[in-house]
């Protein structure tokens, strides 16, 4: 089992090349300018992220070198630092990137069974890719939405307060490419102490 | 019960407007001019005086913190928000970051003020998507009333806040990691001494706080000390959000009086245990940190530092997980361990070797396939990784194991001899 | 001085030092893994854990300030048992190969473990393994022993400068490599090998070649730069196997470059060991007799008075020595040792010294390089460099050729002329120049190495002393000699001035004139078309391109095999000493030239290594006193005469490949085109 999050290695086998489109060059700039001058290094995480954006969700070694060649970082400080955090993948992933939390929290009120449901509508395993492309299944730590637990982040959108029923809906919806909305699936405001 | 006047958070819930408008009807951002206008002491004393203690889980004085902070160094000085909420079981700062984000920015101008700071980063954990979303739209909102910027409310104090995401690695919220993180490093925590108020981000004065300790501050500064101060006990005062989770009819994060006993704080915002308060079998009352309290605790204790230290566990985060009977508590446990050997950053020796230890034993014994002996070395690795890490995450590691061993020695044991007898049979 | 107590002892201590630095002035050891005095405190393997008063945890003393009335406990029964805590986890998932391990014997961990170790593992899950990692030609992984203390990702980016080690990942998966496993880009990768504390890293070339114990060890001095790093030779038998720095504050600290720890296989390739002489224009192997008959008819046949030696880049005092009067018995004044047309400025020393000492990089504020590449001219000078730039902020300028030195600098021009800009105010240096309060200026070979080389070092002193970079007291105005033999040389007058200036063309025209015996001291680099017509004679120990020409070959030892007297560019005396006897019949040059001189009227003296050392200090008494430093002597010379346009290029092309024993090494030719891409 895998996350394409927490590898070491990077990928060198496709030849693409990575290059900034126009608007996220210039988004770096902006970027960069938050912080004091001397000090680019400090943009490297949203500018990876920018990468990891432009490069449909994973950071390939083209894109890794951009980003060092960008704010004038050696390979191998960028490298640490893509390595390092959960969220820069370094292998290709799915339309629909599926991580559910297994942390106690959601655990407690039935992470597992929602991990059978997805299991059974993507067909993936964990650390899996299905083979349309459409989704990547992996599990993550602690999202911090505990009191909407259990719930799932799919690229960069939570959904909440999630069971069986629900949660295959939105699979489904999303597996027909249907429209979805974020957030909490029983229809409650926040972390408010409704009833659900 | 609160009352409801005394709530710092209107919008918790995110019920109303979160933008500027909203926030102006809720009182934010009304004198801030005037708050600053008394000046760094006058700020930094009041704060002190409300007994305000951090939210981000250690409990520090705010106040005593904001006085570390040098006053005619000639450096640059760093405000930094910590908003990198990861602690499991923890989802308040979320709600502020949302619902009520003016609510931190005020906060940050007026801290920051205090603190000689002209600048100020908003480290927020970078799954957090949505949430930097609205936050980085506030900002830009106080930006164009001149509320920040170049004389921030007319106060003729430049700040600036910026936003910056993390990348997903729980170890980012304890601070010296924070900035690491923050200069564009691997977020591994530093040495401590020098601490960062003498040499923080870049090498400069830092303070980090958390989201909810810098909210906090203009009510406490508009409302007076006192009223704060008399919100709870002494030296565990004011309001504070628990975020209840787990085996609970109604999750929630609710604002309450520091000390609220925590059966009454489930019974009346949590819609009680699942099953009832007699089907409830443990609680972690502080965020997955903090030893777990069995029922017999939890039927009386209070909600604060002080009284969940005495119980040999604290309020940490004010998390409160809720586990009732039918949980397998070496398993909730187990994904404690899970979760720390996954995010140790693997710096120091102890954690980063003794998570993974700790978590395979655990594993084990969830079956029991373990043997009795292995219950005294697993309690003995916990304390050889406590207390000799560079940061708190290896004592966050070994505590909810030393809390199970604790209180639940027998239930182990029993698993032990049941897993014995299946072999036996088979 | 403040005081602190340990262990119930009170000690005084120096402001600025950690509790562990106090700990050992007391005489209490700490153990450490992750801690190295050169190197950022990372304080990540927590094993220096000792009780400190007002803290309720155990604090590492690595890392830990020691102030004022602290009371520090470090054999307590708690701090006992964090220790053994500590070891414990360091070794669960080490692999416990000692047996194995190149580094048995002389292993942190395995002398800590006998110490802290548990009896039996109380770990019963499966071990981690961790993939070896591929590093280069010269630093071999068994990444599975790894303890994540970070020496080497320090070492690299401190030290030697190039960001190339990181430790990827995070927790339990974290795990030392290189970006894409490349080779590390240093030309002091080896060190971090010594600075492993466990086996992980390896010297890939010596692997399993022997254990530490079996091996005869011989401290000795580096002769690969001008240096002369303090270096300890391990030998088997007539093997050379590994070469280890040893601690030198003075010169090396504690580091070598990758060429003096690896270029070692060379000794044993393509070695000259028996004489040889040529027949129909073949080497032939012969006897000592009959070749130094040869030579004695050779010499008498072209005119003993007509005689030249000339001396190479390892030619030793006491080689030079005996050369030199050898000659000058014949009635011959023809020798010299600026086979590499560097200049210098006759009889005043300080015109081809390192003036101000290396240690003194230390506290430089401002340091002009002058057509130097001290990166490849001398490694671990350059580091030091690299050091004062880090530590004091030192500014650097360089004039000559753009070049990675691991360091920022200003580029001030690729032109020699340059420093007529310096000497009238019109440098962008001039400025920082004048405020710096200790400056140093390096002159490299290719500054000198031309027919105005004198002109520059005139102009040069000029600028020191306008500059006060030399002033009454201080002299930074330094030579970097890049080869051991040079200064020594120049010490015992083994030149001529008539052959000053345009080197090449004088000695193609004395040879051309006279068709002399020319005798060769491994004097491999010379430019080989001015030798025609000579009957040349070469002494040394590599069949390199040069012994191809000769006439005669004559086998000598090489810095292994024989103990030397070398003159480091700072003008020290240092010498070498004999790891094992010469290869075959190879005889030390000084015993040729004295059995030859029994051949003619006039015989050398001396009969064995002392007698001739005694000689060398009657007449020099510069060799009176070994490894001192001589007091810096005055810059009395130089009046500016205007120095042509001249853009400046480094003589070493090639790091790994610059004498006869790297050009045979086969670990340098893996170095070469693994990491510069440039085949042999
Ligand atoms: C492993 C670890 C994780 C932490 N995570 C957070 C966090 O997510 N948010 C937070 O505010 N503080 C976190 N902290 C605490 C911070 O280090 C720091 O004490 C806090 O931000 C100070 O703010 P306060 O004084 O306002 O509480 C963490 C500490 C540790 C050791
Ligand atoms: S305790 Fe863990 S997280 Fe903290 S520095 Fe050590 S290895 Fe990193
Ligand atoms: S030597 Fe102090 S922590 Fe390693």
């Amino acid at each position: 089992m895998k996350h394409p999050g927490m590898i070491n290695i990077v990928s060198d086998t496709s030849n693409e090349i990575f290059e900034w489109s126009e608007r996220n060059f210039s988004k770096v700039k902006i970027v960069i300018e938050k912080y004091p001058a001397g000090k680019q290094q400090s943009a490297v995480i949203p500018i990876l992220d920018l990468a990891q954006r432009q490069n449909n969700g994973w950071l390939n070694r083209s894109a890794i070198e951009k980003v060092s060649e960008t704010l004038s970082m050696s390979f191998i400080r960028v490298m640490e630092v893509v390595s390092f955090y959960s969220m820069f993948n370094l292998e290709p992933v799915g339309k629909n990137f599926i991580q559910i939390c297994r942390t106690t929290p959601c655990w407690l009120r039935g992470s597992n069974k929602l991990l059978d449901v997805v299991k059974e509508v993507t067909g993936c395993n964990l650390g899996e890719t299905s083979e349309d492309k459409k989704f990547t299944l992996v599990e993550v730590e602690c999202l911090g939405a505990c009191c909407n637990s259990p719930m799932v982040q799919i690229n960069d959108d939570y959904y909440e307060d999630l069971n069986e029923d629900n949660f295959r809906k939105v699979l489904l919806k999303l597996k027909n490419n249907e429209n979805i909305n974020k957030g909490s699936q029983s229809g409650r405001r926040g972390s408010s102490p409704e009833k659900n | 019960m609160l009352k409801e006047e005394d709530k710092i958070f209107k919008n918790l819930y995110g019920k109303e407007d979160w933008g500027l408008k909203g926030a102006y009807k809720r009182g934010i951002w009304s004198n801030t001019n005037a708050i600053l206008a008394r000046g760094n002491d006058y700020i930094i004393e009041e704060i002190k005086k409300s007994e305000l203690r951090g939210r981000g889980g250690a409990g520090f004085p705010t106040g005593l913190k904001w006085s570390f902070m040098p006053k005619n160094s000639g450096k640059p000085h760093y405000l930094v928000v910590n908003a990198d909420e990861s602690e499991p079981g923890t989802c308040k700062d979320r709600e502020i970051l949302r619902n009520d984000p003016h609510l931190l920015l005020e906060g940050c101008l007026v801290s920051g003020f205090a603190m000689h700071a002209h600048n100020c980063y908003i480290y927020i954990r970078g799954e957090y998507y949505n949430e930097a979303l609205n936050l980085q739209k506030a900002i830009d909102e106080a930006y164009e009333a001149k509320l920040l910027g170049k004389d921030a409310c007319g106060s003729g104090w430049d700040f600036n806040i910026y936003l910056h995401r993390g990348a997903g690695a729980y170890i980012c919220g304890e601070e010296t990691a924070l900035l690491e993180s923050l200069e564009g490093k691997k977020g591994q925590p530093r040495l401590k001494p020098p601490f960062p108020a003498e040499s923080g981000l870049y090498g400069f004065p830092t303070t980090v706080n958390n989201v909810e300790s810098i909210a906090v501050a203009p009510t406490i500064l508009r409302k007076g000390a006192k009223w704060f101060a008399n919100l709870g006990n002494p030296k565990n005062t004011g309001t504070k959000i628990f975020s209840i989770s787990g085996h609970v009819n109604n999750p929630c994060n609710v604002e309450e009086e520091m000390g609220i006993p925590l059966k009454e704080l489930i019974e009346t915002h949590a819609g009680g245990v699942i099953g009832g308060w007699d089907n409830l079998l443990a609680i972690i009352p502080g965020g997955a940190s903090v030893p777990l309290i069995p029922k017999s605790i939890c039927d009386t204790v209070k909600m604060d530092f002080d009284n969940l230290l005495k119980v040999q566990s604290g309020l940490g985060t004010a998390a409160v997980i809720v586990m009732n009977k039918s949980t397998d508590i070496i398993e909730s446990i187990t994904r404690l361990s899970n979760f720390y050997k996954h995010e140790s950053c693997g710096q120091c020796t102890p954690c980063r070797e003794g998570t993974g230890w700790m978590y395979r034993i655990m594993k084990k014994m969830i079956d029991g396939s373990v043997q009795l002996e292995d219950i005294d070395k697993l309690d003995d690795v916990t304390r050889q990784i406590e207390g000799h890490t560079i940061c708190a995450l290896g004592d966050a590691a070994a505590w909810p194991i030393q809390g199970l061993i604790r209180h639940f020695k027998p239930e182990i044991e029993r698993r032990i001899a049941e897993f014995n007898k299946k072999k036996e049979v088979a | 001085m403040p005081f602190i107590t340990i262990d119930n002892q009170e000690i005084e201590f120096e402001d600025g030092m950690t509790v562990m630095q106090a700990c050992e002035l007391a005489g209490v050891e700490i153990p450490r893994f992750c801690y190295h005095d050169r190197l950022s405190i990372a304080g990540n393997c927590r094993m220096c854990l000792v009780e400190m008063d007002k803290s309720p945890k155990p604090i590492a003393s690595c890392a830990m300030p020691a102030t004022e009335g602290m009371k520090i406990k470090t054999n307590t029964d708690s701090i006992k048992r964090a220790r053994k805590g500590i070891m414990e986890f360091l070794l669960i998932n080490h692999p416990l190969d000692c047996p194995i391990c190149d580094q048995g014997g002389e292993c942190d961990l395995q002398d800590q473990a006998l110490h802290y170790g548990l009896d039996r593992s109380r770990y019963e899950e499966n071990k981690r393994a961790v993939k070896n990692k591929y590093m280069g030609p010269l630093v071999g992984t068994i990444m599975t022993r790894c303890i994540h203390c970070t020496r080497c990702v320090r070492f690299s980016t401190e030290i030697a400068g190039v960001d190339d080690l990181g430790l990827l990942g995070r927790g339990e998966n974290a795990e030392i490599t290189t970006y894409l496993e490349k080779a590390i880009e240093s030309e002091l990768s080896g060190n971090v090998i010594d600075l492993c504390p466990v086996g992980a890293l390896t010297n890939k070339p010596y692997a399993f070649k022997a254990r530490p114990w079996e091996l005869n060890k011989t401290e000795s001095v580096d002769i690969f730069d001008a240096m002369g790093s303090s270096i300890r030779i391990d030998t088997l038998g007539k093997k050379t196997l590994r070469v280890l720095p040893r601690l030198n504050e003075e010169i090396n600290e504690e580091w070598i470059s990758d060429k003096s720890r690896f270029a070692i296989d060379g000794l044993s390739k393509e070695r000259i060991d028996i004489p040889y002489i040529k027949r129909n224009g073949k080497l032939i192997s012969t006897e000592w007799d009959e070749v130094l008959n040869r030579i004695t008819q050779e010499i008498s046949k072209h005119g003993k008075e007509n005689t030249l030696a000339l001396s190479g880049k390892f030619t030793d005092i006491e080689t030079l020595f005996a050369t030199k009067y050898f000659v000058q018995s014949l009635g011959s004044n023809f020798f010299d040792c600026r086979y590499d047309n560097a200049q210098f400025i006759e009889n005043q020393r300080s015109s081809y010294l390192f003036n101000s000492s290396i240690q003194e990089i230390d506290n430089a504020e401002v340091i002009l390089l002058v057509g130097t590449n001290p990166r490849w001219e001398a490694s671990v000078l350059n580091a030091r460099i690299r050091k004062s730039y880090i530590n004091n902020d030192c500014k650097i300028g360089l004039i000559g050729k753009k070049i990675d030195l691991t360091y920022e600098y200003s580029h001030l021009s690729d032109n020699i002329e340059h420093l007529n800009d310096l000497l009238n105010d019109r440098s962008p240096f001039s400025e920082l120049l004048k405020n710096s309060k200790k400056s140093l200026m390096i002159i490299g070979n290719s500054a000198i190495n031309f027919r105005d080389g004198k002109e520059v070092l005139n102009v040069c002193s000029e600028i020191a002393k306008k500059y006060n970079i030399s002033t009454n007291n201080f002299n930074g105005f330094n030579v970097l000699q890049q080869d051991i033999s040079k200064a020594g040389a120049i010490d015992i007058g083994f030149y001529n001035n008539d052959f000053a200036q345009n080197f090449d063309q004088k000695i193609k025209d004395h040879i051309s004139k006279f068709n002399p015996v020319v005798f060769l001291l491994s004097c491999d680099e010379i430019n080989h078309s001015i030798l025609e017509g000579a009957f040349i004679v070469y002494l040394g120990h590599h069949g390199d391109v040069l012994a191809q020409l000769a006439n005669v070959v004559l086998p000598t030892p090489a810095y292994t095999e024989k103990s030397s007297t070398y003159v480091n560019m700072e003008g020290r005396v240092l010498q070498t000493t004999r790891c094992y006897h010469p290869l075959g019949e190879s005889k030390e040059e000084w015993k040729i030239f004295r059995s030859l001189s029994n051949n003619f009227s006039q015989k050398l003296r001396f009969n064995n290594l002392s007698e001739l050392r005694n000689e060398i200090s009657n007449l020099f008494p510069v060799f009176k006193e070994i490894n001192n430093l001589p007091s810096s002597s005055k810059l009395d010379f130089g009046s500016a005469t205007k120095i042509e346009n001249r853009v400046l290029e480094y003589n070493i092309k090639n790091f790994y490949m610059t004498d006869v024993i790297s050009r045979a090494s086969i670990t340098m030719a893996n170095c070469s085109r693994e990491i510069l891409n440039k085949v042999a």
